[in-house]
Order: C-alpha cells, then sequence, then structure tokens
C-alpha cells in the first residue's frame, strides 16, 4: 500500500467575483521512502498542492473535493484534533523563507523542545537531549549554544538546517518541503540538498520536493510531477522526464534552460506567459503557447495517458513523437 | 596583452566601498575591558576591485549573497560614491563627478533592475515612463518625435504600442521586465548595468528576457554589466566573467575558460554547486562554514575560512591578482604556488 493516495483533489478559492479552480482533479501515489518532485512555474500549483496535503488551506481557499489519504486517513475528512496530531508528527512541511518559519522571538531551544512536548510526553531535559541529537544530524556545530540562540543570531543555511532538524523531530513518515533552498546562495542549497537526501535515504522518510529547479529536482528525486495551471500534464520517473520528456510544456521548459543552448545564440523560449487562474483557457490550459496545438487541443481536456515512459496530458502526443521519430531519421540519412 | 587591447569602455581601478555602520560619536564609544574606547565598525562591501570592459563585451560579475556584485552595478552606474578608487568611462574619469557633469552620462549609460515590481512607477502609464527619459536628454524632440520613439522601442521589446496607455500593475513580471529595458533603451544608451535583471521571473520568461538582452546586444553594439549569481545564465551571456568572493575579486577570465578551467578553489566549489540536469545526486565539492560577514574582514584571503586549500600564508597576506598563461587572472596563494589538487 502506498502511503499516500491523492485522489481527484480540487482546491477552490472564492473571491469576491467569482470562486476559481486552483488545484484541477490532481491524483497521485507516494511510496514509502519515495522522492517525488512537483515542478512548475509560479501560479502552477505546486505549494497549494503541499498545503492542500497537510489540510492547510485557509479562506478563501478549500479542499472542494477528492480525498488525501496518508497511511489509510482521509486528511480531507480529519478532524482538528486528528490534524494536529499528524501535522509536524507524522507528516512535516518546510518552506522556502527561514526567517519566516522559525518565531524571532524564541530560541531555537523554545521551539524545538515546544514541538516535541506538544506531541510526546517527555520532560524537558528528555526533549532537549533529543533537540541536541537532532540538531547534530544536520551537522550544525556546538548545538548546546545554538539551543540558547534566537534565530536572527543564525545565518540563512544555518537557520534552514534548524528547520529540517524540527522537521525531523518526531520521526514522521513523509516531509513536503516546497522551494527549501530557493533563498539560499547556490554553495549553501547544495549542502542542504545532499543533507536532505542523506537523511531521507537513511531514515526511509519520503519526500515531496516542490521546485522550479529541474536541476535541483534531477537530483534529489526519483519520480517527478510537472504541473501547469492546476492540473499534472505530465508524470515519471525523473530520468525519463529529463531525458525524455513528452509533453511539449515540460520540453519547452527544458530547452528554455540556458545549458540546452550554445552560448551565444538565442534560448529556445516559450512564448506567452502562464494564464492567471480566473482566466484559464478552454481544452488544453497550455494551447494558447503550445505550437501543437489544434483544434482539439483548444476544446478538450486531454485525459492523462501512458506515453513513452511517462504518464502525459496531451491530445497530440502521438503525432510530436512521429514528427520527432520522422526528424531524426532525416538527419541520419 | 593589455597593450594590443584598446581602450576600454570602462575601466575600474582599485575600486573600495565601506558602509559606516556607526554613524555619530556617540555610537563609536564602547566599553572594552573596563575601559571606553572608541570603535569603528564598517562593512566592508567592495575592496580594490579592478575590472574593465571592452566596447561591445558582456562583462558578468557573478557571486553569492553579500559579495558585493550589486554595489559595483551602483558605484559605476554613480548611485554610490566610492570610498578609494577610480571609474572611469570612455577614457574620462566619472566617479567624482557632480550630478549636472554627470547627467550626460546618464544617456550613455542606463541601468536595468532587478524587481520590474519596484522599478516601474506604479502612478505612471508606460508612455509616461517611456517618454520621461527621451523628454529628459532630448529637449528638442516634438511630441510626435517622442511618440514615434515610444512606439519603435515597445515593438523592440515585443510589447504591443497599442497598451501604452495601461499601468504596470496591468502587466505580467516577464512584460514589466521588458518595459523596464525598453525604458533603458528610449535613450539610445552604449552602456547597460544590469542588475539581477532575471532573477526574478520564471524560467520560460527568462529566456524571452535573456533573449531580448542578446538582441540589443547584436542590433545596437551595447556593453553590458551584468550583474548576477546564476552561473548557467553567465555561461550563455558573458564575454568575461569575474568572481566575486567577500567584496574581491577571486578569478577573472574569458567565459569559455573559466567553465572549462576553473582555477580559483571558490570558482571550483561555485560551479560545481550548480544543479546540473545530468546528476541523479547532488555532488559538488564541499566547502567549510559559511561566507562570514563582511565587518571588519581579517587580513589574508577572504576565502581562507571555508577554503580547503588554506595555509599559514593565506591568513597572513591577501593574495594579489597573478595572470595565467591562458590569460585568466587568479587571486590566490595555492594557485600561484600550484598546490592545487583535486578537491572533492
Amino acid at each position: 500500500m502506498s502511503l499516500l493516495s491523492v485522489r481527484d483533489l480540487t482546491v477552490k478559492f472564492a473571491m469576491r467575483e467569482q470562486t476559481v479552480t486552483a488545484l484541477n482533479g490532481i491524483s497521485f501515489d507516494l511510496a514509502k521512502g519515495e522522492r517525488l518532485g512537483i515542478v512548475g512555474e509560479s501560479g502552477a500549483g505546486k505549494s497549494i498542492t503541499g498545503f492542500a496535503l497537510m489540510n492547510l488551506l485557509s479562506r478563501p481557499g478549500y479542499i472542494d473535493s477528492g480525498e488525501i489519504l496518508f497511511e489509510g486517513d482521509d486528511v480531507v475528512q480529519m478532524k482538528p484534533r486528528a490534524l494536529q496530531d499528524m501535522r509536524g508528527n507524522r507528516m512535516a512541511m518546510i518552506f522556502q523563507d527561514p526567517m519566516v518559519t522559525l518565531n524571532p522571538v524564541l530560541t531555537i531551544g523554545e521551539q524545538m523542545v515546544e514541538t516535541l512536548r506538544a506531541h510526546r510526553q517527555l520532560s524537558r531535559e528528555e526533549a532537549r537531549q533529543i533537540a541536541i541529537l537532532k540538531l547534530r544530524e544536520v551537522y550544525i556545530p556546538s548545538p548546546e549554544e545554538r539551543l540558547e540562540q534566537y534565530p536572527h543570531e543564525l545565518s540563512g543555511g544555518m537557520r534552514q538546517r534548524i528547520i529540517i532538524a524540527i522537521a525531523l523531530l518526531l520521526d514522521p513518515q513523509l516531509i513536503i518541503a516546497d522551494e527549501p533552498t530557493t533563498a539560499l546562495d547556490v554553495t549553501i542549497q547544495a549542502d542542504i540538498m545532499e543533507l536532505m537526501l542523506e537523511l531521507c535515504q537513511s531514515n526511509q522518510v519520503s519526500l515531496i520536493l516542490i521546485t522550479h529547479d529541474l536541476g535541483v529536482v534531477s537530483q534529489m528525486t526519483e519520480r517527478t510531477m510537472v504541473m501547469y495551471a492546476g492540473r499534472i500534464i505530465e508524470t515519471g520517473s525523473t530520468r525519463a522526464i529529463i531525458n525524455d520528456p513528452q509533453h511539449p510544456y515540460t520540453q519547452g521548459l527544458i530547452n528554455a534552460l540556458p545549458q540546452q543552448t550554445k552560448p551565444g545564440q538565442r534560448l529556445k523560449q516559450i512564448q506567452g506567459t502562464m494564464p492567471a487562474l480566473g482566466r484559464i483557457p478552454a481544452g488544453c490550459p497550455f494551447n494558447p503557447r503550445c505550437e501543437y496545438a489544434t483544434a482539439t487541443c483548444r476544446s478538450q481536456i486531454p485525459p492523462m495517458s501512458q506515453f513513452a515512459q511517462v504518464q502525459v496530458a496531451c491530445h497530440e502526443v502521438q503525432r510530436l513523437q512521429f514528427e520527432a521519430e520522422a526528424n531524426r531519421k532525416e538527419e541520419l540519412a | 596583452m593589455s597593450t594590443a587591447l584598446p581602450r576600454p569602455l570602462l575601466d575600474i581601478r582599485n575600486l573600495e566601498k565601506r558602509f559606516d555602520l556607526d554613524h555619530g560619536l556617540l555610537e563609536t564609544v564602547k566599553l572594552r575591558g573596563g575601559k571606553l574606547t572608541r570603535e569603528m565598525r564598517s562593512v566592508h562591501a567592495v575592496n580594490n576591485v579592478s575590472l574593465s570592459a571592452q566596447k561591445g563585451e558582456a562583462l558578468c560579475v557573478v557571486g553569492e549573497s553579500g559579495c558585493g556584485k550589486s554595489t559595483v552595478a551602483r558605484l559605476v552606474a554613480g548611485l554610490l560614491e566610492p570610498t578609494h578608487g577610480e571609474i572611469h568611462y570612455d577614457g574620462s574619469r566619472i566617479d567624482n563627478l557632480s550630478r549636472g557633469a554627470m547627467a550626460p552620462l546618464r544617456k550613455k549609460i542606463q541601468m536595468i533592475f532587478q524587481n520590474p515590481y519596484a522599478s516601474l512607477n506604479p502612478r505612471m502609464t508606460i508612455q509616461q515612463t517611456l517618454e520621461e527619459p527621451v523628454r529628459f536628454h532630448n529637449p528638442g524632440y516634438s511630441k510626435g518625435e517622442m511618440q514615434d520613439r515610444v512606439v519603435e522601442v515597445m515593438r523592440s521589446v515585443g510589447v504591443d504600442p497599442a497598451w501604452s496607455k495601461r499601468y504596470p500593475h496591468e502587466f505580467s513580471g516577464g512584460q514589466r521586465q521588458r518595459i523596464a529595458i525598453a525604458r533603458a533603451l528610449t535613450v539610445d544608451p552604449e552602456f547597460i548595468i544590469a542588475d539581477e535583471p532575471i532573477s526574478a521571473l520564471d524560467v520560460s520568461i527568462q529566456a524571452q528576457v535573456l533573449n531580448l538582452m542578446l538582441e540589443a546586444k547584436e542590433s545596437r553594439g551595447l556593453t553590458y554589466l551584468f550583474i548576477t549569481h546564476d552561473l548557467s545564465v553567465v555561461e550563455h551571456f558573458g564575454t568575461r566573467v569575474a568572481v566575486l568572493y567577500l567584496g574581491s575579486v577571486c578569478e577573472v577570465a574569458e567565459t569559455r575558460t573559466l567553465f572549462e578551467n576553473p582555477k580559483h578553489p571558490y570558482t571550483r566549489a561555485l560551479l560545481s554547486a550548480v544543479p546540473q540536469l545530468k546528476d541523479d545526486r547532488p555532488n559538488h565539492i564541499r566547502l567549510k562554514g559559511e561566507i562570514p560577514t563582511p565587518i571588519n574582514l581579517p587580513p589574508g584571503c577572504p576565502f581562507q575560512s571555508r577554503c580547503p586549500m588554506a595555509n599559514a600564508r593565506c591568513s597572513e597576506e591577501k593574495p594579489m591578482a597573478q595572470k595565467q598563461p591562458d590569460g585568466s587572472l587568479v587571486s590566490c596563494h595555492a594557485v600561484e604556488e600550484d598546490r592545487i589538487t583535486e578537491i572533492a
């Protein structure tokens, strides 16, 4: 049985003028110990997915329909008490900005001990010992001293390590990391990513990594889900998605990276921008920006289907494949 | 080699910028060991930086947060005054000019900022935003000429001129950044300072804006000072790269040389830390600790505290830039003494 099973999850935002759909019937599974990447650009619904999994959406956002089975329990139907018990305990979340996540008026020690004692029957001293142990696990030097410090006394990288330590405090089954290193410098990002990978592997923790950086996804995850305008448009093994993407948007996203073009030459850009939630076009949400779009694409939403090594939602994927094949043959000839 | 090159368009010599943290007498008085002493703390944002850019070149300055790259950009643009050093543009010194004397230069040197949500005035229409610099620098223009200019420049950045009566909030981030570029281009500049112009944008939009900047470079013969933390963009866009660490230049090289054969231990670590599509796990050179604060820097090499190659000399003596056989300039004792080994 999978650890997490999401079925037809739909999230809406009730705005004054209209109700917009931020997530449109997304379904996926996550096995124990598996690492899944969610990629997409701003407005794709990646972060909303993370919040919805923890049932953390607040007004005007709400889960309209669908189910989120986590270890067999439906998170959507959970009572507040049960949710409280689950969050931070069985499922933990790491956010982008470590300064916002940590409470600036409490010491690191107070925040860690508080979290532990909220879920476990522990004395202060016992909790403190566990906190020191966890800080050591994330390679924080002299953890005893750090416990007495306030967040502002620490660097960005150090804070993010502490947040990872807090997320791991209660040995959760699943960690949802929403752009955990976007606010950090590359050398620090590399250290934090390596640390997260090591901890997930050694503790058999599942990871959902939300990011816009395909390089990070490539290094960190086994499976990848590409989102666009509130839908999953392609999913499969990370290697397959990166080496042989099928959806024109995924292809465009990868081809737009500067590494994919010779220095000095024009980058392969995708025209236009992601539509705002209230203005998602009929049919395939990507059709106005897609160079392969047909009349069908403009009227019907493409279903998810198996193609090559991935699952992809595109009407024209077969034709694209034929064309690519033909081009390849032409090049060889 | 330097004799063969023509006079550079931009020449930065021994540039230094300090920001004082303690203002006024009272803030500088501290109690140390039972005695009152006077102490001035200052942030050494830029230390003895020398760089030059030839006409038509894209000089990229890279580094992590706090390395002083934006300060360099602001110094060159005349938005900050250097503490020491000189900035020469097209043969004449510009860092000590008065506001009035600087005005004609502002037509030649334009700047693009990181955040197009902050750099466009929200209460001005796009038309007004684009007209303002034209009117300021060309007081003789008629209304018709001005209109033509705005339409032409909007077309060149791919924004429909029919939208000129709209306000910035009606545009997406990518469109706004194009409008910010259009504003820089309206006065026909020679030199563009771009401070992280694509960092706030999504991947697919980054490509659009970068293409636009490349196009402008080719069609107008622009010279760029391009500030960024994103090395993949540098590899694509830059002709030459300067790597900054804690306000000092570690390495300056032709882009290709730098990416094929990085020499400074920091450059190597930085390049290895960029996540690549082909990687299936993180594989980077690990550095000790994190970037120290630029307040009251220790003597010696600024990178010594994190450098795997550091020795006693590195903590005493600041390395000077040394020319390498392939033309790059590297400031590192380990490189100079040829004791760099493979680090992993």
